[in-house]
């Protein structure tokens, strides 16, 4: 099955990746996760993302495009990055979601993709 | 006699052929629809053509081919004929003409109460996936609509079948987190039978269903003590079941009941349980509940003065796992052990915004107060004990401690 892994993080890890006492250690994490899941041949594809501070939303209502600065959700944890992969079952995608360097702090959401149309 | 035998071979395989069904599909929907037509056709057919030589392999087979005419009618996407495929897979893996089939049912409580689905429906949908029992009759022992719980019951089959949940026994690692939702839902099954009025038959048989689950998996799991505590606990509580009511349907505290009432059978196999159990010497929450319960019963049996072990029991059970009701009940045990202030300290310790609702809360501090010169406060406590009490018998018998107060 596919499934999306979305990761979260708050506030505090988004600034721990510039120009803080942890950001070595934040980066070293990161990089650690990612090499090993795409080591392991599971990732079909995804890509980490740029702070919320950077989010541009878009909705149209009554045929007007109302474009705003900022995330939807104004939420705590806020999407940081994400990974589509190809694993058995839901256990095998909750064991990679549990080796994210942000689970301890924000958190991961799994989704399964829709299939090929 | 057809339609007798029909239930009987219902009723002994319904979970395993669900779970043999949904296996591969991951749809405990369409297995259930598939067994519903096999369970029809079998009505229809044994009567006249005569009960086949084994009827859960007649059952099996006639759901499995009604599975594939429903999907195959369905299958108009790329996604539908997936699972065509895995289903016509399916065919002929396990073997009809075996004596036996495997037994995954184990496997199915498992995807019951599988994390990713939300705790409050773990119980009721073993009730229903694993024991065949319908929404109307799982609504009514969970206090809901059956319509909440029959909507309830689908979105977890759904998100079941979607996110991708396996049908597989957990690893040994992963056994610790996977098997506490088990555990919980089987004991939630069981009190939901238990808390029932007296003569409401149907709630008696989920407690026996949960009996039967807990043996269950003391058979498939022998390596688990919390599973034999939690059925030493369940055993424990079904031994006092008949003392626990008056003739009248009155409620009766446990160190009032008739002790000729319990089953002596029940206690003795209670207590083998909870011997193997604590033969791993890895305590639990539920090998502390069957501990306390089988030292009250050795109280009242031999008079020994074992209140302390109880407390000390409680205190155990407290740090194990600090719920609501286990502090409640550490306090009561407390208060028979070292004294009523000691137990009143303990009820102090306890958030108030927690307890607001909490019955249990307010019955014991009503009992202690009252032992004490603070019957206003007493009086007081029992009255919120009475308005939060759901059980009539547990209403009129707080009354009339209260009445008592008074005279």
């Amino acid at each position: 099955m596919q499934y999306a892994l979305f990761f979260y993080e708050t506030e505090m890890q988004f600034t721990t990746r510039d120009h803080n006492a942890e950001t070595e250690a934040y980066w070293g994490a990161w990089k650690a996760y990612v090499d090993d899941i795409s080591a392991s041949g599971i990732v079909r594809g995804g890509e980490g993302l740029l702070g919320p501070e950077t989010a541009t939303s878009l909705r149209i209502r009554d045929g007007q495009n109302q474009v705003q600065d900022g995330p939807f959700a104004d939420a705590k944890e806020q999407l940081a990055g994400f990974f589509v992969i190809e694993v058995a079952d839901i256990d095998a995608a909750l064991a990679w979601a549990a080796k994210a360097p942000c689970a301890p702090f924000g958190g991961v959401e799994i989704r399964p993709t829709l299939p090929q149309m | 006699m057809a339609t007798g035998r029909v239930e009987q071979a219902v009723r002994e395989s319904y979970g395993r052929l669900v779970a043999i069904l949904s296996a591969r599909g991951r749809d405990i929907e369409a297995a259930e629809d598939g067994l519903a037509d096999a369970i029809v056709a079998a009505l229809e057919q044994w009567p006249e053509q005569g009960i086949p030589e084994r009827p859960e392999a007649w059952l099996l087979a006639v759901a499995r081919r009604r599975l594939i005419d429903r999907t195959r009618r369905s299958a108009t996407d790329a996604a539908l004929s997936r699972s065509l495929a895995l289903l016509t897979d399916l065919v002929g893996e396990v073997d009809l003409a075996a004596p036996r089939f495997p037994d995954e049912r184990l496997k199915l409580l498992f995807v019951c109460a599988h994390p990713a689905i939300d705790p409050g429906i773990h119980a009721p949908l073993m009730l229903q996936s694993v024991l065949g029992l319908n929404a109307a009759r799982i609504a009514a022992a969970f206090v809901v609509s059956p319509d909440a719980m029959g909507r309830r019951l689908t979105r977890a089959k759904v998100k079941i079948r979607d996110a991708g949940i396996g049908f597989e026994l957990p690893e040994t690692h992963e056994l610790p987190g996977r098997l506490e939702p088990v555990l919980a839902a089987i004991y939630a099954t069981f009190n939901s039978g238990w808390d029932g009025a007296h003569n409401d038959l149907q709630r008696h048989d989920l407690a026996a269903e949960a009996l039967w689950l807990g043996r269950t998996l003391t058979e498939r799991m022998p390596q688990e003590p919390e599973a034999f505590g939690l059925l030493a606990l369940m055993l424990h509580l079904d031994a006092r079941k008949d003392a626990r009511r008056a003739r009248d349907g009155a409620y009766v505290p446990l160190s009032k009941q008739d002790a000729a009432l319990w089953s002596r059978t029940r206690l003795a196999e209670a207590e083998t349980t909870l011997a193997r159990a604590a033969a791993f010497g890895q305590p639990g929450r539920y090998q502390f509940e069957a501990a306390i319960q089988s030292a009250h019963v050795g109280h009242r049996l031999t008079g020994a003065p074992d209140r302390a072990t109880i407390a000390a029991l409680y205190e155990k059970l407290f740090r194990s796992a600090p719920r609501l009701g286990v502090a409640v009940s550490r306090a009561a045990a407390t208060a028979e052990a070292h004294g009523v202030r000691a137990g009143l300290a303990l009820l102090a310790e306890i958030d108030a915004a927690r307890v607001e609702t909490y019955q249990p809360f307010w019955a014991v501090r009503a009992d202690l107060l009252s032992r004490t010169d603070a019957h206003g406060e007493a009086i007081e406590a029992y009255d919120r004990a009475i308005r939060l009490a759901t059980d009539p018998a547990v209403r009129s018998y707080l009354t009339e401690r209260r009445a008592r107060l008074l005279s």
